[in-house]
């Protein structure tokens, strides 16, 4: 079944906010096999002229990943998650994150396209900081394989 | 690590290309750090039933690396104020201990005005571009 358009526009604001953590930086960063040491030491960060350790810039997937659960599991939307591929993903940073940061995102729906029997989800989370500033904006288009679309 | 300076930077520079060679403990090692737990990047069964060849790489760790070539090119990761990626073809990851290798490549493509340059991506998997799109916009020093 196509998902209901009228979605279109929702937000789902911040529950709760991320601290963003020396550690998992460095677990993030092991992950992506990058042995930078602005990500895992902070004098070299700081020679860098950074308040401390960075993140790498897809980092901020936690976080919208976290956000972007709320509309994957709204009942009322209906998504079957097992039938959704990512498309397309992009970052804005607005600032580099780094730890220390408390950060909270809100999720926007910006559009829902049915294409050749599949649904098209594009949303964006707007991730800020604990002044309201902006720090990133992550947008996903996310395809939702259509039944038809089975083997 | 020092930014990379803007007048040591010409348009169709290329980046130092990079390799990596992702296997299914990769896979789950970015699963606990990321907190991306879907099945069809551990469960081979799980992955065939929703009609995928085998486990696949996560698109994001794919990004990730893409993201890597050029964060390493630029000296400061900061120095990446925006990228974004297309998913065009998944990256299988065989369960074996070799894995499958993922070649990275760059190119400078564009100059604009303050100091940022635009680098284009391609990476590759089996001789095929798993990504189409792929930008970088690089604040320089």
């Amino acid at each position: 079944m196509p998902l209901d358009p009228s979605f279109v526009g929702r937000c789902y604001p911040p529950v709760g906010s991320y601290q963003v953590g020396r550690e998992k930086i460095r677990e993030f960063a092991e992950a992506i096999g990058d042995g930078n040491a602005i990500y895992r030491d902070t004098a070299a960060a700081r020679a860098a002229g950074h308040p401390d350790v960075v993140a790498p810039p897809t980092f901020a997937v936690i976080i919208s990943m976290q956000a972007q659960e709320l509309l994957v599991e709204d009942p009322e939307l209906g998504l079957d998650y097992s039938r959704v591929v990512l498309g397309e993903h992009s970052f804005t940073h607005h600032r580099p994150i780094h730890a220390g940061d408390e950060l909270v995102a809100a999720l926007y729906v910006d559009s829902i396209r049915t294409m050749g029997g599949n649904d098209m989800l594009t949303v964006r989370c707007e991730i800020t900081d604990a002044t309201g500033d902006p720090v990133t904006t992550a947008r996903s288009m996310l395809v939702v394989r259509g039944e038809q679309g089975d083997r | 690590m020092t930014r990379r300076r803007s007048v040591d930077v010409a348009d169709g520079d290329e980046l130092p290309p990079l390799q990596v060679r992702l296997t299914r403990a990769g896979l789950i090692r970015y699963a606990g750090a990321s907190g991306d737990f879907n099945p069809i990047h551990w469960n081979e069964r799980i992955a065939r039933e929703v009609g995928l060849p085998d486990v696949i790489a996560h698109g994001m760790l794919t990004m990730a690396l893409a993201t890597r070539l050029v964060t390493t090119w630029a000296g400061d990761p900061a120095a990446v104020v925006e990228c974004g990626v297309r998913f065009t073809r998944p990256v299988v990851v065989p369960d074996d201990d070799k894995g499958v290798l993922v070649e990275l490549s760059g190119k400078v493509t564009r100059r604009r005005d303050e100091g940022t340059v635009l680098v284009s991506i391609t990476a590759r998997c089996n001789g095929q571009n798993v990504l189409g799109k792929a930008t970088a916009t690089v604040a320089l020093a």
